[in-house]
């Protein structure tokens, strides 16, 4: 089996093959000085081990981490996609029009890249119900088209949970560190993303539960900062353990001055969530 | 084994290319590959290498990640305890409740790393750092967001460059997660900084990939050493 063989099975599960490998045309070139040295029957095996480290060592594991991740990039830009032409959306300011047509242009662009990434392995965009009822059309949040309000409170819960949900994940793409710093890349949009929508809805005085007040960009304790009763139970699924404040058995709480309380420890961390708990929160909007 | 070079000076503001990260992945494969068959000449252990007096040394492995991420806290907590003791001429009382905000985190951040890297190997954990804050106006309100927002950039960008640096085994795992913790809340205080300056900007650092970038320790230290007087001695962690 000659190199050109190895590249073009690649190229059928990576059509970026030749982009990547052509950056590395000089670590190529070293590889061939080391090559000489070792004996031929083992170049294969050097050559498959070279790209286990630079695609994984289980390439379907990572694979599957990033269809995860797509299939939440395909709810977000959707999401934002029926949204900028709703009615809802027409009453928003023209500062929040924009910052919401910003945040769609970032997850349409996630799902191309991840789309790019992943190739023919790439999973297909599932049927999305945004009411929340599972292809209904008439689940808690119907009517959204019409609420900004509710709109928003939609954007920050897919944002948070979007963070949450990278963050869940990072571990499990250490073998293939370009995945690993790509979907790093991404997780911090999603952070951005989630900031400027907790700003906006604070900015426009929408409905908090009782004692949870301000709204913070960041999140405090499990507050949803989000008061809406039909899908509360759901809502606060997405803000569930981030009320944690021991990190590596360190109480942060206090730690450097009494200004830590609980709230500022709990806000300074955000916490990951499991596929699973990732799936059951959006599980009602995926028909 | 030592990292091969550092970026010139023309390209330590660049966020790592994809070219430089692919070829760091090959270098680091090559280079495992000339251990086991011992072309290793250039191979040096760290420990011969002794760091210039006054010197900082982040260690290697693991560890040095996370001094590495200690002196980055080090640096933002100090600067947001400044300015909060001392606002700018016309801080509103947002702003005043965002930088107190910011200055708890950073805070508890710092204190984070000195605590589980004092509870993980002792030995190693970096000493305070002396920072440097003579270019910051902290009276003006532009000089400190500007900084503010500079600080978090380079936090995001560092934090995101140094998770495939961490080892995937041992603790490895756990310490990339906690800095997941901890990147994600650099994030949210970017885009609030950003919106402070200029509304609106929460998200302007993205490429056409809709992604945020990421930076070697080189990078990210070449450009805080503005405002460090410490010298720091990165050579030694992961490539």
């Amino acid at each position: 089996m000659n190199l050109q063989n190895i590249i073009t099975e690649i190229e059928k599960v990576d059509p970026e093959v030749y982009e990547r490998f052509d950056t590395r045309r000089k670590a190529m070139k070293n590889f061939a000085n080391i090559g000489g040295k070792i004996a031929l029957a083992a170049v294969p095996l050097a050559i498959a081990s070279m790209f286990n480290k630079a695609y994984g060592q289980t390439p379907g594991d990572v694979n599957s981490i990033l269809n995860f991740a797509l299939t939440l990039e395909y709810l977000e830009a959707e999401f934002y996609n029926n949204i900028v032409i709703s009615p809802g959306y027409a009453t928003a300011s023209a500062a929040d029009k924009a910052a919401l047509l910003k945040i769609r242009d970032d997850e349409n662009k996630h799902v191309a890249f991840l789309k790019t990434v992943l190739g023919t392995a790439a999973v297909a965009k599932p049927t999305f119900d945004f009411t929340g009822g599972k292809g209904s059309g008439t689940g808690p949040f119907a009517g959204y088209l019409n609420s900004y309000a509710v709109q928003l409170a939609m954007a920050q819960t897919f944002e948070d949970t979007g963070v949450r949900a990278y963050k869940g994940q990072a571990p499990g793409l250490q073998s293939n560190r370009v995945a690993l710093t790509a979907a790093l890349n991404i997780h911090s949009v999603e952070g951005r993303h989630a900031a400027h929508v907790r700003q906006m809805r604070r900015a426009l005085d929408v409905a908090i539960p009782v004692g949870q007040k301000p709204l913070k960009p960041f999140i405090t304790l499990n507050y949803s900062g989000i008061d809406y009763p039909p899908a509360q139970a759901n809502i606060n699924l997405s803000y569930s353990g981030e009320e944690v404040t021991t990190q590596a058995g360190v109480n942060i709480v206090n730690l450097g001055g009494t200004f830590n309380t609980a709230a500022a420890a709990s806000e300074g961390f955000d916490e990951p969530l499991t596929a699973a708990q990732v799936l059951t929160i959006v599980n009602p909007f995926i028909v | 084994m030592k990292r091969t070079s550092f970026p010139s000076p023309s390209e330590k503001d660049a966020p790592i290319s994809e070219f430089g990260k692919q070829r760091r992945n090959m270098l680091k494969y090559f280079g495992a590959s000339a251990a086991l068959i011992t072309i290793g000449s250039a191979c040096k252990k760290s420990s011969d290498d002794t760091p210039a007096s006054g010197t900082v040394d982040l260690g290697s492995g693991d560890v040095g990640i996370l001094n590495y991420a200690y002196a980055l806290e080090q640096l933002e907590a100090a600067f947001y305890v400044k300015v909060v003791a001392s606002p700018y001429a016309g801080m509103t009382p947002l702003e005043t409740e965002y930088l107190t905000d910011i200055r708890n985190h950073e805070v508890g951040h710092r204190e984070f790393f000195k605590a589980a890297i004092t509870a993980a190997a002792p030995t190693m954990i970096i000493p305070a750092l002396e920072v440097d804050f003579s270019s910051i106006d902290f009276t003006s309100r532009t000089s400190v967001l500007s900084t503010a927002k500079a600080f978090e950039d380079l936090g995001v960008t560092a934090y995101n460059g140094a998770g495939q640096l961490i080892s995937t085994t041992g603790n490895g795992p756990t310490y990339l997660g906690l800095a997941g913790k901890i990147v994600s809340v650099e994030a949210r205080h970017a885009a609030l900084i950003a919106d402070l300056l200029s509304p609106g900007t929460f998200a302007n650092t993205v490429d056409a990939n809709g992604l945020d970038t990421a930076r070697t320790p080189a990078q990210v230290l070449a450009i805080a050493g503005t405002y460090i007087k410490t010298k720091i001695d990165a050579s030694h962690l992961p490539s």
